[in-house]
């Protein structure tokens, strides 16, 4: 969008202004996770740039913090946990999102609002709310502190992220398709996975994807309902921060900065595969 | 007015009766019986219940009450998908993430044929409508036209022995929607299955159907072949739905058996058929098609009535000459001329005398008024 020949003075300061704008914001929303990348191959425990390091001479640099990182047993715990978590909590949420999803989209069904603003709830009550009432609730039943435990609040936190794709996917889904596969001789369950399934994985892959994250990268619920076994990697985060102020949270942040961008570009292009194959964008 | 329910129809709707809320129906006591190989087409305004019984006989609404039997079985019982019932939809329904021959194997798959059958039925139905080289597109590289032809390959490719198209060509284009009506009828007879098209569009009721059911307020009004229902409508209702109709108001003075002669409000005096009126002095309101209105006094019998009309306006059609008359009060009143040789071209503020055969004027009930 070049300036047209008949702008004025005014426009031409307007123009520039605006750039200059749109890139600070960008420089506010990157700059904090970017400068950790180079601190991370800091050779001195800091958190600041050393001599060496802005006179770029190579001494200053090692990748100590990361052998650190890869060398340490609770640190490669926590990784663990990170992912059992993670995924089972995601599978438990996109099953019971999906499914409340297409129930929701339902003309039939009663109480629509009402049932909705429930499910999406753990997404609006301030999570540290959440976590209490999970605390004591948990421990009443027994499974504070277990990775049960720890799981079914993930999944509670992920299931509005699902429902919420999800149902915006059926907004466009024609329910006609539906009708056309019975009248063609398909059962209902046939129908699902042959049908439904195939045009609402769009949705479904996107909310699995927040629900991942949203757990991966949870510390307030672990904080309250994990026990010492299940330690993610936020939890070691936080203790590290804590306890010994070590660079080794430099490295670990920037692999979780690399994994989350190498995520976000796998469910991307799944997700943009399955959109072509729904026909809705010809390829 | 309707057939009997109970004689041995392929499809037959015995007393259903269809209410959403519990309160109002919206189909009322429906008595029909279709034949094996028929092509019946149930047209109506929209909201006379004709989807509904539709959707009663695919199995996506249930009858509240009365059977629906198909073959001799009753269906109410039986869920959709294993009616074994052919469905063509007006926005096609084609799955948009198969290809077209993935949509056409998909009813075949679900019947468990091998793969080599599966091709073969699927060319065969592709072939039929004329799509033979679009087995791999996608239904979204299709125009409309061609993506309603898929969707009733695929409603044909299981052979079933009812189909249902519910305003399968709502959504075309004139000329295209006359193609199709012709090519839908001609694969309906070929292949005799038996056939129930709903419809709001009454040519294509005319032109296609072999018997149509005219709905209205949740029942049939008339079901008739498309000939007697033009020439012969049993109520003001049909008369007024189905095609061009001048109506005139007025009071039965007397009936001679085959013709009853109607004293118009303005005093004018008419020749008609009797069709729903029984006594001298009842309300009725006389229906004649434009067509018929004849203003040729040697065309006409000797005897009949004639009334006088002005020449409001004069349009050229091209095959057909339109006079818009004013006649007893009524100033659109139509009467179409073929565009003879030796056919008077009427100036505006003429006044004529025009008559009709008495049998072409049907005497009708006078709908209440709103």
């Amino acid at each position: 969008m070049a300036l047209p020949s008949y702008a004025t003075t005014g426009d031409k300061i307007w123009y520039y202004t605006f750039r200059v704008i749109c890139f600070a914001i960008f420089f506010f929303l990157l700059a904090p996770i970017l400068v950790m990348i180079p601190l991370s191959f800091n050779a001195q425990p800091f958190f600041s740039f050393t001599r060496e390091m802005m006179t770029l001479n190579p001494d200053g640099y090692s990748l100590r913090w990361y052998q650190d990182f890869l060398g340490s047993d609770s640190w490669m715990r926590s990784i663990r946990n990170s992912f059992i978590i993670g995924i089972a909590a995601t599978v438990l949420a996109t099953t019971l999102g999906t499914l409340a999803a297409l129930g929701l989209s339902r003309s039939e069904m009663p109480f629509k609002g009402a049932i909705m603003a429930i499910m999406i709830s753990p997404m609006i009550v301030p999570l540290i709310i959440s976590a209490a009432g999970m605390f004591f609730f948990f421990s009443q039943i027994g499974i504070s502190g277990t990775y049960l435990g720890v799981v079914l609040a993930h999944a509670a936190l992920g299931t509005p992220f699902v429902i919420i794709t999800v149902t915006a996917t059926l907004v466009g889904f024609d329910q006609s398709l539906i009708r056309a596969a019975a009248s063609l001789g398909a059962s209902p369950t046939r129908t699902f996975f042959k049908i439904t399934m195939p045009l609402i994985l769009p949705g479904v892959i996107s909310g699995a994807l927040f629900a991942f994250i949203t757990s991966f990268d949870e510390i307030v619920i672990v904080l309250f309902v994990a026990g010492p076994e299940q330690r993610t990697i936020p939890r070691e985060m936080w203790s590290g921060i804590r306890e010994d102020i070590s660079p080794t949270i430099l490295a670990v942040a920037s692999v979780m900065v690399a994994l989350s961008v190498l995520l976000l570009v796998v469910i991307e292009l799944l997700r943009r595969r399955s959109e072509r194959l729904r026909g809705l964008t010809p390829g | 007015m309707t057939k009997a329910g109970n004689d041995r129809g392929f499809v037959v709707f015995d007393r259903v009766q269809k209410s959403y809320d519990g309160e109002t129906l919206v189909v009322k006591d429906l008595n029909l019986s279709i034949q094996k190989g028929e092509f019946l087409t149930m047209l109506g305004p929209s909201g006379s219940g004709k989807t509904t019984c539709l959707m009663m006989l695919a199995g996506f609404e249930t009858a509240t009450h009365g059977e629906i039997l198909l073959d001799g079985k009753p269906i109410n019982n039986i869920p959709p998908h294993k009616r074994g019932i052919g469905m063509v939809f007006q926005n096609y329904a084609l799955f948009p993430h198969m290809t077209v021959g993935e949509n056409l194997a998909f009813p075949l798959e679900v019947r468990g044929l091998g793969k080599s059958q599966r091709e073969a039925k699927v060319k065969r139905a592709l072939d039929m409508v004329q799509m033979g080289d679009f087995s791999n597109r996608r239904p979204a590289q299709l125009s409309g036209g061609q993506q309603q032809r898929i969707a009733l390959a695929r409603a044909l490719v299981f052979e079933p022995e009812l189909v249902l198209m519910d305003e399968p060509l709502g959504a075309l284009d004139k000329q295209l929607r006359e193609t199709l009506q012709f090519e839908i009828t001609h694969l309906a007879h070929e292949l005799g299955i038996t056939t129930v098209y709903v419809t709001h569009d009454q040519t294509e009721a005319l032109t296609m159907s072999d018997n149509v059911a005219v709905f209205n307020d949740g029942m049939i009004q008339q079901l008739a072949p498309p000939d007697v229902l033009y020439e012969e409508p049993q109520n003001s209702f049909v008369a007024q739905f189905i095609g061009e109709n001048n109506t005139l108001d007025g009071t039965v003075k007397e009936i001679n058996g085959e013709i009853a002669v109607v004293e118009l409000d303005g005093g004018e005096l008419v020749d008609a058929r009797p069709v729903n009126i029984s006594h001298p002095g009842e309300r009725t309101r006389v229906s004649i098609r434009p067509e018929r209105v004849e203003a040729n006094r040697d065309r006409l019998q000797e005897g009949v009535h004639t009334i006088k009309a002005e020449v409001k306006e004069f349009i050229y059609m091209g095959d057909v000459f339109r006079t818009r008359l004013k006649v007893a009060g009524n100033d659109n009143f139509i009467m179409k001329t073929r565009n003879a040789p030796d056919q008077t071209r009427y100036k505006p503020g003429t006044m004529i005398e025009i008559g009709w055969l008495p049998r072409d004027c049907r005497a009708l009930d006078l709908p209440q008024a709103g």
